[in-house]
């Protein structure tokens, strides 16, 4: 209902993102120029990126919002939470996707051991494992608590697993997939390129904006709901 | 009144690990458990991967530190579900002592009895597999790596086995979190085991080192979260 100023902030926030979806889908497959060695295949280049930050926004997003509720306790803080993670584990998979379509005919291989890819890869490991000690607990409390304590356990590793697997690379040789085990296919930016990059990027950070807003925004109701449903059982 | 005074703080840390440790003495479940199963491991890798000599050399600290890391699993289970077993838990709780010395004292007891482990296990693999892994690089390595696993793990099995699920969920928590200090160790080992040049190893033992300062501070600190 577009009843009360939430609402309608909501909805515009929406708006925005379907707009600039739609001018960076545009930008994409109109304004970009067509790469020399990669061809076609190279546009999944800026939504795959994109979706990659958002991944790894939620991620953060998700920790702090588990420190933020174990220092206030406010339940709202842990409903951030959990709408940060399943959005994050959504785009991950969609970043993970995406990059093994774009790795097939660039790198002849769906997949090689680079850090990032296994930095990702573990990022969504711990995602899922976070989603499944939530459903291991049935007191509201006990999620939030448990949940914002991995959440920081998580965001405290995952970078030094991508530290140690650049370590890694760095000592080793890379024996399959790419040489430059850096940069994604390693091609150069035009002018061009980068300005579809960055309107891809800010779409997709204003899409995540609204997906939140809208995800926490059911989880409140949800909550509601449930303690409504609770107090009329418990008379 | 709690005691919150560093030597206080010591005397619970300490009063919890001679209480794990005298459990332990009396029955022996868990090393013998740990034990069993850790040689049950080197076997399975044994038939499973079927290595030539040279690349078994080169595989050795992975298997080590997969068989460390299962194995591990099963004590660090064992240590929080014996407590909630035998109604333990309520007490450890009630007692006036602060959150982190039940943290420091389960992890230091769970260090111990993974060092006993590693103590019975090098020796039969170097029996085994005629490689020599008593030099003193490698045995800091183990000793670096168990104090981060340990740390780690002590904290999320607590919180797994609070769960339905209980000990199955300590494993899908632990492995993704825990994998810096796994590949830092491995590799780290197997820098020491093929004689490497110090250069290449410091940065893994910088790492384990870095790990081993982060993972019991970040556990101690969360500790209490876990167990209201």
């Amino acid at each position: 209902m577009i009843r009360d100023r939430e609402s309608r902030g909501r909805l515009a926030l929406a708006g925005a993102a379907v707009s600039l979806l739609a001018a960076a889908l545009g930008m994409v497959f109109w304004y970009a120029p067509r790469e020399a060695v990669m061809g076609e295949v190279q546009r999944l280049f800026y939504f795959h990126v994109s979706s990659a930050w958002v991944a790894m926004l939620s991620f953060v997003v998700a920790a702090v919002s588990g420190g933020l509720y174990l220092a206030r306790r406010e339940p709202t803080w842990d409903l951030v939470g959990i709408s940060a993670v399943e959005i994050g584990v959504v785009f991950g998979l969609i970043a993970i996707g995406s990059g093994s379509i774009w790795a097939r005919p660039v790198w002849n291989t769906w997949w090689t051991w680079d850090p990032r890819l296994v930095t990702t890869s573990v990022m969504e490991l711990v995602y899922a494992a976070y989603l499944l000690l939530r459903q291991g607990l049935e007191e509201p409390e006990q999620r939030a608590r448990f949940g914002a304590v991995y959440a920081i356990a998580g965001v405290l590793t995952v970078p030094m697993t991508f530290l140690s697997i650049r370590l890694l690379r760095s000592i080793h040789p890379v024996l399959i997939g790419s040489g430059e085990s850096g940069t994604l296919g390693g091609f150069a930016m035009t002018p061009r390129m980068l300005e579809t990059f960055l309107v891809s990027l800010l779409a997709f950070t204003v899409l995540y904006g609204a997906l939140l807003v809208y995800r926490v925004h059911l989880a409140v109701r949800g909550r509601g709901l449930e303690e409504r449903r609770s107090a009329l059982f418990m008379d | 009144m709690a005691e919150t005074s560093a030597g206080g703080l010591f005397r619970c840390t300490w009063a919890v690990v001679r209480k794990d440790l005298a459990a332990e003495w009396r029955s022996r479940e868990l090393l013998g458990a740990m034990l069993v199963f850790a040689l049950l491991v080197i076997l399975v890798f044994n038939f499973t991967l079927q290595l030539d000599l040279p690349t078994r050399a080169a595989a050795t600290p992975g298997v080590l530190w997969v068989t460390f890391a299962f194995a591990g699993t099963l004590g660090l289970n064992r240590s929080w579900a014996v407590e909630r077993e035998r109604g333990a838990w309520e007490g450890l709780l009630l007692a006036p002592v602060d959150r982190s010395a039940i943290y420091l004292g389960k992890t230091l007891g769970s260090l111990i009895f993974m060092g006993i482990l590693e103590a019975l296990v090098l020796p039969i693999y170097s029996a085994l597999y005629n490689i020599n892994l008593f030099q003193p690089g490698l045995l800091i390595v183990v000793l670096l790596g168990s104090v981060s696993y340990i740390s780690l793990g002590t904290l999320l099995a607590a919180l797994a086995i609070q769960t339905r699920a209980r000990d199955v969920l300590l494993p899908i928590l632990l492995f993704p979190v825990v994998l810096p200090v796994l590949i830092s160790a491995v590799n780290a080992s197997s820098g020491f085991l093929a004689a490497a040049p110090m250069d290449q190893i410091w940065p893994w033992l910088n790492l384990l080192v870095a790990c081993d300062i982060i993972f019991p501070t970040a556990g101690s600190l969360l500790f209490e979260y876990v167990v209201e």
